[in-house]
């Protein structure tokens, strides 16, 4: 492994398109920090959601509102989109056809909306039973923490259709295939997180 | 039904929000100075508009400065913003001084309400929107230069940082004509800000200022960090940097790490605000001691971010004014890295009294008086540098040595304030306020305007005016013991801070002091617009084109002043550090290269100043629940942001014969120059070329 191919961590283009690769290097660091910091707003609501988890004041409580099978399936619908976004990576940087890249990362977008579709399906759910965010400390913890990574999501989607209109506009030029390595980040970042949602909040709510 | 649409249009604006009108129905004092402020801030705006019309620059101004991305302009324009931002802050100041000066035993004349709001954006923007983008300005324009680099690592996002916190700064002016601001001081506690206690729109302004003030900020902290890492020029290693880029790397890294919590915290309090969460209520499992913790994760680290850049500023100040090599390096940088991370493990010392136990108390107690140890290494740092040095005692100079003095002073009373015990007696205390203005004057002030007078030179090409410079440091000085030494000795005696008025008459002599104190640092601010217009009026007698007024020793000062818009027609070469004044020693620093090759730099962009203009307006729209505007704003944000990716012509090639030209007559300009010694380096003879000695 050259010097080249450890500039920057995680998916990258070095063995074959060196030129992009050395490009990529300050973008792809500067979003690793935007990452971090990203981190630091995540950890930061995880560390209320535990100081407000007993805050329940006579409402619904983590055991009465969690169901595990939907999160489950949520689980698995993001996982896969992690894995099918790697695919696209690959796809891209060994130079696959567009059609297949398109394909990959289309199948991301629809693993993510049917991740989101889910989740506002218990959303409503916990709508249903009365569990609003204005109910309880604890249900306002929960209301920004879980919803804050659907909506980064949400955003991630719309970043995915504009990355394939781009693909199909400009093909694969440096700026198009460096910010496919930057949403690629981005999604698996949001895949991380939801395991910590998933463990810290879902199953130690159903455990309790 | 009227109605009902003006409801849908203005939310919850109507006539009573001016404070005009309000003025006109019920003229106190108060509210007649509240006008005034509007006025001032209607007419100041309405100035500056005609007088651009006038001269015909709103196509030089919007193609020049406001859609540039370049660092320098962007620096500068930071640098302006914080100034105006300044002078507002210093009067309001005044004002409460006057006030308490005022108020024993009688009412004065501005009502608390009035009072209140004064204390809250005083803070808010000495903090947000004065210090912050001094700092940032600075950094902005001379890290790029000191680290060989042509520019920042993402121009743009530099340029959206600028027009975020403008956006900021903005919208917290229009709360002095539209409504009005938080009273919930700067820190914004909870239950007291939330609905139930400050239903008005004040809080409001002061959650989305802050917000977008500090999304601003993390920006451009991850935009610096990026640069100092990944943009160095050839063997630039990191311990050879100027200490200058090493505070503003640990600087950066605390806005990445520090940022956040403040954005959570103000968040989380618009959630309980808009949508009636409950994070921070009395009621249903609320908790503001969460929002204590949030806001001072932040809080503190704030402290060091906005510290460490002046500790770099004087450690560029003392090196350069004493002529001599930085005196122990490592350690400043170790120092530095230090007090960046002992930042993070504080916080918990600006509420002793909350009723946490004593064990967590005392090792938080402990933790702040740590600090105090690689700061007091800084002092010796910067002592033994002067240590038989050819000391001059020029403005930046003379602001150094009286950080030293004064600061030592303020971090004495920083250590009495780390004891939990001693902090119960003086906790929300004046004692506090003198501490923490003992501190920032100081540590932030002071460093700025040493930075500024440092540099101002190579941005401009002209030196500023030396003794409107003195007399503008004589005031701050004098102004600051006059104005905060009193409140020691009131704090001490219980006097508590954010009073509107007090009763015993005890106090009047230092109140009297103090106020006497506030009206000294007013005419420091007067001196300094003073000396920038004496400045430019004798530029012409006092022009450092060659660009080496001070036996420089970074790279700054190794191009013209003003520096080309690419910085360096070749990119620099370093061997250790002041490699400038090294340069200048061993061989010829000016000497030009075989040929000139093209450059690439990135066009000017209107992005910016868009994402600004809408991100206030939707400020403005969900201050005032005007929710169409906030819809519309959304969604023109992330329009721009998408339409801004569909970009491809976004670099611009400089010629290299353009280059050639540039770079030839700036060479001509130093060979024409006569070097000085540093004897007459205040004088007009300075034409920036050194007389260089061993």
């Amino acid at each position: 492994m050259s010097a080249n191919q450890v500039k920057h961590a995680g998916l990258n283009l070095g063995g074959t398109d060196e030129l992009t690769h050395e490009q990529a290097e300050i973008a792809v660091f500067g979003f690793w920090v935007f990452l971090m910091s990203d981190a630091v707003l995540f950890a930061l609501l995880f560390a209320t959601y535990g100081v407000m988890l007993s805050a329940t004041v006579g409402g619904p409580t983590p055991a009465s509102e969690y169901k595990i099978l939907p999160v489950f399936l949520e689980t698995l619908a993001l996982l896969t989109s992690s894995f099918t976004y790697g695919m696209a990576s690959v796809a891209m940087k060994h130079g696959a056809s567009r059609r297949q890249l398109l394909g990959w990362m289309g199948a991301t977008l629809v693993l993510g909306a049917a991740f989101l579709g889910m989740e506002l399906h218990d959303f409503a759910t916990m709508f249903g039973d009365g569990a609003y965010p204005t109910r309880s400390g604890y249900l306002s913890s929960f209301f920004a923490l879980v919803p804050l990574h659907g909506l980064h999501v949400f955003f991630g989607s719309i970043w995915i259709i504009v990355m394939m209109v781009q693909v199909m506009i400009f093909g694969l030029d440096a700026r198009v295939k460096i910010n496919i390595l930057r949403l690629g980040l981005f999604w698996h970042f949001l895949d991380i997180v939801w395991i910590a949602i998933f463990s810290v909040v879902y199953l130690q709510g159903l455990i309790r | 039904m009227t109605h009902g649409i003006w409801l849908a249009i203005l939310g919850r604006l109507d006539w009573q929000e001016l404070p005009f009108y309000r003025a006109w129905e019920n003229p106190t004092a108060s509210e007649i100075i509240g006008a005034g402020a509007g006025l001032i801030v209607v007419i100041g705006a309405g100035a500056v508009v005609l007088l651009i019309t006038w001269h015909g620059k709103w196509r030089y101004l919007w193609s020049e400065w406001l859609t540039s991305l370049d660092h320098k302009k962007i620096g500068i324009m930071y640098i302006a913003l914080a100034l105006v931002m300044l002078s507002r802050a210093l009067i309001e100041a005044v004002l409460m001084r006057m006030q308490q000066a005022a108020a024993i035993d009688k009412p004065g004349f501005l009502a608390p309400d009035h009072f209140s709001q004064l204390f809250s954006t005083h803070g808010s923007i000495m903090i947000f929107f004065m210090g912050m983008p001094f700092l940032v300005g600075l950094i902005n324009f001379v890290m790029p230069l000191q680290i060989g680099s042509r520019d920042v690592a993402f121009p743009l996002l530099n340029s959206i940082s600028l027009w975020l916190t403008g956006a900021a700064a903005a919208l917290v002016m229009a709360s002095l004509v539209i409504g009005k601001f938080s009273t919930g001081g700067w820190s914004g506690y909870p239950p007291y800000t939330e609905l139930a206690f400050s239903p008005d729109v004040g809080p409001d302004y002061w959650i989305w200022a802050v917000s977008l003030g500090s999304i601003g900020s993390t920006l451009t902290g991850i935009n610096f960090a990026v640069t100092i890492y990944k943009m160095r020029c050839p063997g630039m290693e990191l311990m050879r940097m100027p200490l200058f880029v090493w505070t503003a790397l640990c600087t950066s890294i605390l806005m990445i790490f520090a940022m956040p919590p403040l954005t959570i915290a103000t968040a989380l309090l618009a959630l309980d605000r808009y949508l009636g969460y409950h994070f921070f209520t009395n009621d249903l499992g609320g908790n503001m001691m969460n929002y204590a913790n949030l806001f001072w994760l932040f809080g503190h680290p704030e402290v060091y971010i906005l510290i460490l850049p002046a500790f770099g500023v004087y450690s560029e100040v003392v090196s350069t004014f004493s002529s001599k090599e930085l005196y122990g390096y490592t350690s400043l940088v170790l120092a530095t890295a230090a007090i960046a991370l002992l930042s993070f493990t504080v916080w918990v010392h600006h509420f002793f009294t909350m009723g946490q136990n004593a064990d967590i108390n005392a090792v938080f107690g402990i933790a702040t008086m740590t600090i105090g140890v690689p700061t007091g290494v800084k002092i010796y740092d910067w002592i033994w540098t002067m240590f038989r040095g050819q000391v001059r005692f020029t403005v930046p100079m003379l602001y150094s040595l009286a950080f030293m003095m004064t600061f030592v002073l303020g971090g004495i009373t920083g250590i009495l304030l780390a004891f939990p015990p001693l902090d119960y007696l003086v906790h929300n205390t004046l004692f506090l306020v003198a501490h923490f203005h003992n501190m920032l004057i100081p540590g932030l002030l002071y460093g700025m305007l040493a930075g500024y007078h440092y540099w101002f030179p190579k941005a401009f090409g002209f030196r500023l005016n030396e003794k409107w410079g003195r007399i503008s440091f004589g005031c701050w000085v004098v102004g600051f013991y006059l104005a905060f030494m009193p409140l020691y000795v009131l704090g001490a005696a219980g006097v508590a801070r954010r009073t509107q008025g007090m009763f015993d008459p005890i106090f009047r002599p230092w109140l009297y002091v103090a106020g006497v104190g506030a009206l000294i640092l007013l005419a420091a601010l007067g001196a300094l617009f003073v000396q920038l217009l004496v400045s430019i009026r004798e530029r012409d007698a006092n022009r450092v084109f060659a660009g080496d007024p001070w036996d420089g020793r970074g790279l700054e000062w190794s191009t013209s002043a003003p520096p080309p818009e690419y910085n360096y027609a070749v990119i620099p070469r370093v061997r250790g550090r002041d490699p400038f004044f090294e340069g200048k020693r061993k061989d010829d620093p000016y000497a030009p290269p075989a040929s000139y090759e093209d450059i690439e730099l990135p066009k000017n962009s209107m992005t910016g100043p868009l994402i600004g203009a809408v991100g206030a307006a939707t400020a403005f729209g969900l201050v005032w629940h005007m929710w169409w505007l906030v819809i519309i704003g959304v969604l023109a944000i992330i329009a721009a942001v998408i339409a801004r990716s569909f970009a491809r012509d976004v670099r611009r090639i400089i010629p290299a014969d353009e280059i050639g030209r540039t770079e030839r007559s700036w060479l001509r300009a130093v060979a024409e120059a006569t070097p000085i010694p540093r004897e007459i380096e205040m004088t007009s003879a300075n034409q920036g070329m050194a007389e260089v000695s061993e």
